[in-house]
C-alpha cells in the first residue's frame, strides 16, 4: 500500500478543468467518510465500479475472478481511505489497487494461465501488421450490441497479459503514458513500444473480421472520428 | 523527408496520440496519400482505439453493484476490538454487577410451600408452633387439623418456620390470616351477593 500510495503521489493532477468539479465533490466525500459517515463511500466509488472491473478483467480474464478482485480491492481502498492522500487522483489510486489485486491474483495463478498473442515477440523487434483489409470507421453504436462487445473482448483476450494490460490502462482506461509506465514499473518507452504491439495486434484481428464481411451486415450509420 | 512503411507502422501510434516532430507527421501524411497499405493500418488502429476507449465495452456482471454494496455494508460494521466495542462491553458489565449486586442487596422473599396459602401477618416471632414432617403448614400445639398420626411432629419457633416457608394453618391461627379473608370478602362481595 505504501508503495501505491507513493506511486500515486508523484501522479500528476488532471488536466481537464471539467473534472475540477467531480474531483471536489470527490474529495469532500472522502473527507465525510473519513469523519465517520462511511456509509456515504459508496457514492465515492459509484463512478468507478466499472473502470475497476475492468481493470481486473483485463488481467484475469474471468468474469468470476475479475468481481471478486474488484470488490476486495474496493473494500481495501475503503480500509485504507485514511492514507489516501488529496493531492492524488482517487481514480488512479482506486484503479491501482485493482490493478494490485488482479495481478497478485494472477501470480498466484500463473501456472494455470496460457500465454496467448504477442507473447513470443522480441519488444525491441519491428512488428510487422498482417493484414491490410480496409477497415472501415466502425461508429460507437456498435457496441450496444452484444457480438460486437463480444468479438472486442474475444480479441483482446488473445492477446498476452503485458500487451493486454498496457492496452487496457492507456486505450480503455485513458490513463497517460506516465501513469501507466508508474503504474507497473516500466519505462514510458517499454510503454509505448508495447502499447503500438497491442494497437496493431488488435488492428490485425478485427480487421480479418471485417474483411469476411462481419460488420458489413450490422446497420451502423457513420460516425465522426475523434482524431 | 520521406518515410518508408516499416517507418510508419513503427510510429503509427505516436501519430495518432499526436506525439511527433512537425516534420516526420508531414512526411507521415505524405506517405498516407501514396500508401494504401499504410492507409488501412492507420484507418484500423484509430478504430481500435475509438473502439476500446468506449466506456460500453465493458459491462458489469448482473448483480455486481448489489453485491459490492452487500460487502461493504458488512465491512461497516463495528469490528471487535475497537475502542467503542471494549467501551460498550465494560459499560455492560457494569451494569450486569450492579444489577446483581442491587438484587443481593434486596431483602429476599421467602418461598412458600404452599403457592395457594397466605403467609400471616403479625405472628408473634417467639411463638412455638408445630411442623409435621411432609406438611406446608404450622400450627399451634394442640390444633386438630395437625397431621401428626403417622408423621414426625417438630417444633420450632414461628418466624423459623416463616423462613422455611411454612404457612399458617388458618383454624389454629386464624386470627392472623383474617385479614386476609376479610379483604378477600370486601372486594368480592358484590360476587356473593
Amino acid at each position: 500500500m505504501i508503495l501505491i500510495l507513493a506511486i500515486v503521489e508523484a501522479v500528476s493532477p488532471l488536466p481537464d478543468p471539467a473534472a475540477g468539479a467531480v474531483r471536489e465533490r470527490e474529495q469532500e466525500l472522502i473527507r465525510r467518510v473519513q469523519n465517520g459517515e462511511q456509509e456515504r463511500f459508496y457514492e465515492l466509488v459509484r463512478p468507478y465500479e466499472r473502470r475497476v472491473y475492468s481493470a481486473a478483467f483485463s488481467i484475469l480474464r474471468n468474469q468470476a475472478d475479475a468481481e471478486d478482485a474488484a470488490q476486495e480491492a474496493i473494500l481495501k481502498a475503503f480500509a485504507n481511505l485514511g492514507q489516501f492522500r488529496a493531492e492524488a487522483r482517487f481514480s488512479t489510486w482506486l484503479i491501482q489497487i485493482a490493478v494490485n489485486e488482479a495481478l497478485m491474483r494472477r501470480r498466484k495463478e500463473h501456472a494455470a494461465i496460457m500465454e496467448p498473442l504477442g507473447g513470443h515477440h522480441d519488444e525491441e523487434g519491428a512488428y510487422t501488421p498482417r493484414d491490410f483489409a480496409d477497415w472501415r470507421e466502425i461508429p460507437s453504436e456498435a457496441l450496444e450490441r452484444k457480438e460486437v462487445r463480444g468479438l472486442l473482448l474475444e480479441a483482446l483476450a488473445a492477446l498476452s497479459q503485458k500487451y493486454r494490460e498496457i492496452f487496457i490502462l492507456r486505450d480503455v482506461q485513458h490513463f497517460s503514458i506516465e501513469e501507466v509506465s508508474k503504474m507497473l514499473g516500466i519505462s514510458p518507452a517499454s510503454v509505448k513500444t508495447r502499447l503500438l504491439r497491442a494497437r496493431l495486434m488488435l488492428r490485425d484481428l478485427l480487421a480479418s473480421k471485417i474483411s469476411a464481411g462481419w460488420f458489413s451486415r450490422l446497420p451502423f450509420q457513420k460516425g465522426s472520428k475523434p482524431w | 523527408m520521406v518515410v518508408t512503411c516499416e517507418q510508419v507502422w513503427q510510429e503509427i501510434s505516436n501519430y495518432l496520440e499526436n506525439d511527433l516532430s512537425p516534420e516526420l507527421r508531414a512526411a507521415m501524411q505524405d506517405h498516407f496519400r501514396q500508401c494504401k497499405h499504410c492507409t488501412a493500418v492507420l484507418d484500423g488502429t484509430r478504430n481500435v482505439i475509438h473502439l476500446y476507449g468506449d466506456g460500453r465495452l465493458f459491462q458489469l456482471p448482473m448483480g455486481f453493484s448489489w453485491r459490492l454494496r452487500r460487502r461493504l455494508s458488512r465491512a461497516m460494521r463495528p469490528r471487535r476490538g475497537t475502542a467503542f466495542g471494549w467501551l460498550v462491553a465494560v459499560a455492560a458489565l457494569g451494569l450486569i454487577a450492579g444489577g446483581v449486586t442491587l438484587a443481593s442487596s434486596t431483602p429476599r422473599r421467602v418461598a412458600l410451600r404452599s403457592e395457594h396459602a397466605q403467609a400471616g401477618h403479625g405472628i408473634p416471632a417467639g411463638l412455638v408452633v408445630l411442623v409435621a414432617a411432609h406438611s406446608k403448614v404450622f400450627h399451634l400445639p394442640g390444633c386438630r387439623f395437625l397431621h401428626d398420626k403417622d408423621e414426625p411432629v417438630h417444633s420450632m419457633k414461628a418466624e423459623e418456620a416463616i423462613k422455611e416457608g411454612y404457612v399458617p394453618c388458618v383454624r389454629c391461627l386464624g386470627k392472623y390470616v383474617a385479614h386476609l379473608a376479610a379483604e378477600f370478602i370486601r372486594k368480592h362481595a358484590w360476587r356473593m351477593a
